[in-house]
């Protein structure tokens, strides 16, 4: 059974990634399995500046999956850089994504150029898409003129691949995806999280202290599965898909989608072992289905 | 940096019982591995049938073969929590969240409690009796029908002080009115319970203090940052960084 993949020319050991904001910077979990078992580990979003987030409650249960607000609480690109990088390379051999996120242009190249002088990343996925901050994140994910301006500022300063993480936010995914191509992104990561709302119907007002936040987990699995296919088709470059990824199946389907690669966010938070339990599970899984080769199943739909 | 968390251990445990103890309140067993509890006042993550997320919940007690939990029906998953029956296979996270430091006391601790508090500081209070220490008890409730485990805490040697708000038992009004009763001496404290009731004792109190912290959370096991709280010591996960801090530490 062949698991690896490629992306941009980096070998992975297998498609599975533990997605940005899901699985904090790695080491979080780095007593409770080996974190080898994994082909690439995509970090918590960073920003230029620390930030503590946004105030609890952040999260809100909901059907099949959770609303989160936790608003990019990060330590800031130079302490990922100089502490929690080198700190998970150290017992972490497979590919490393950190998360660039900002609130203007001039704050994604900042980050992005300095990620980029770090031996210890690999790959660079750039967040335009973030529903849970004001004035930045999101705002330049649902346009494609900025979307385009960010990724092409982005690749000037580095030379490592730059794959676009996108909102499912927008009318047309596939408008968004195109101008990124066209700007020069190496690849793209979809879904994020889609924009929504709990309300306690005791208390009137919204579960979370934000308003809105992201929804995610099993119940988004076929709008993630629909707009990565989508993309696939409109596009060439690669595909991480991401949305309510809970098994080994579902990262077959997420490859037959168009993917080249597969996340898995929410289902971290109901289990933090999944991931490692996915990867265990793929060989047998694809003997089942008859899959050699994973390559095989790249956007076979 | 964010610690790694070294003891969560994820099993199937098997339910003894699942019983009703007080108001809204219901006292579960589960049979299962131990290994991962080291101190009281950690908690589990229970993942309950057709619920997304697990639900957090505070050990009482362990031993060889299992522990057991307070709950309190607060919302659908605890109140599907009450159907489920002795027999039932559950999957749990074990062994998460540090617990409270028994090394903070020296001779005598005044432990503060508010409704379920009572539970997560029952081992707490039993190794400091283990251990030799002196060990004032202070449970708040809001009527008669909320009290839990006195029974239990009277098993340990200790008596328990109560307070009531509307006077049913004990004192009549906060724990803080019952501390100024007593009027004792100690070198430290530790507290579990509502926000404002543990701010009220930490604001009183003049000693050194821990304090166990309760949010909304995620993941339980520290990788989401959905339970974040301020402390001096900057942005802290009350799951994965507590939920047990030092006094000092807290930003109210």
């Amino acid at each position: 059974m062949v698991t690896e993949v490629e992306l941009c020319g980096i070998k992975l050991i297998n498609p599975v990634i533990p997605a940005s904001g899901t699985f904090g910077f790695g080491l979080e979990m780095a007593g409770a399995f080996d974190l080898n078992l994994l082909g690439g580990i995509s970090l918590k979003g960073t920003t230029k500046e620390p930030r503590y987030g946004n105030e609890c409650p952040r999260i809100a249960e909901c059907p099949g999956g959770l609303i989160n607000s936790v608003g990019l609480q990060n330590p800031g690109i130079d302490a990922l850089l100089n502490d929690n990088v080198p700190a998970l390379r150290k017992i972490y051999g497979g590919v490393v994504i950190a998360n660039i996120s900002g609130f203007s242009v001039d704050e994604y190249v900042y980050c992005c150029r300095k990620a980029d002088a770090s031996s210890d990343i690999d790959i660079l996925e750039v967040n335009v898409s973030c529903p849970n901050v004001h004035g930045g994140g999101m705002a330049f994910g649902t346009s494609a003129k900025a979307a385009a301006e960010v990724t092409a500022a982005v690749k000037a300063v580095t030379g490592k691949p730059v794959f676009v993480k996108l909102s499912p936010n927008v009318t047309d995914i596939t408008a968004i995806a195109r101008a990124c191509e066209d700007a020069g992104a190496d690849g793209l990561t979809l879904i994020n999280t889609i924009l929504g709302m709990r309300i306690d119907i005791v208390r009137r007002r919204p579960v979370t202290a934000e308003k809105y936040g992201g929804f995610s987990g099993r119940s988004v699995f076929p709008v993630a599965l629909r707009m990565v296919n989508q993309v696939a088709s409109a596009c060439s470059i690669p595909v991480m898909g991401c949305g309510g990824v809970s098994c080994a199946e579902d990262v077959i389907e997420m490859m037959m989608a168009g993917a080249t690669a597969v996340q898995v966010g929410a289902e971290n938070l109901r289990n933090p072992m999944v991931c490692a339990q996915i990867t265990e599970q793929l060989p047998s899984v694809m003997e089942r289905l008859g899959i050699n080769d994973l390559k095989e199943i790249i956007k076979v739909i | 940096m964010p610690t790694a968390i070294e003891n969560m251990k994820e099993g199937t445990y098997t339910v003894r019982y699942n019983e009703k103890i007080a108001t809204s309140v219901f006292r579960m067993r589960l049979d299962g591995d131990t290994s991962a509890f080291v101190r009281g006042g950690q908690f589990v993550d229970v993942a309950v049938e057709g619920f997304f997320l697990r639900r957090p919940l505070a050990v009482r007690e362990w031993d060889g073969e299992g522990f057991d939990v307070l709950y309190k029906v607060v919302g659908k998953g605890t109140e599907a929590m009450t159907a489920i029956r002795p027999g039932s296979i559950l999957n749990v996270l074990t062994g998460l969240g540090n617990g409270f430091d028994t090394s903070l006391c020296r001779h005598s601790a005044l432990v503060v409690c508010g409704g379920l508090g009572a539970s997560p500081a029952f081992t707490l209070v039993k190794e400091l009796k283990a251990s030799g220490k002196d060990v004032t008890l202070v449970a708040g409730f809001n009527t008669s029908s909320d009290l839990v485990l006195r029974n239990e805490y009277a098993g340990l040697g200790v008596n328990m002080h109560i307070s009531t708000m509307d006077g049913s038992c004990g004192m009549r009004g906060l724990v803080t009115d019952v501390i100024d009763v007593l009027n004792g001496e100690w070198d430290c404290f530790y507290t579990c319970g509502p926000t404002v009731m543990m701010k009220a004792v930490c604001a009183k109190m003049d000693i050194p203090g821990e304090v166990s912290l309760e949010e909304r959370m995620g993941c339980g096991s520290g990788i989401c940052y959905g339970c974040t709280c301020r402390t001096t010591g900057g942005p802290k996960r009350v799951c994965a960084d507590g939920p047990v801090f030092k006094k000092e530490e807290i930003i109210w």
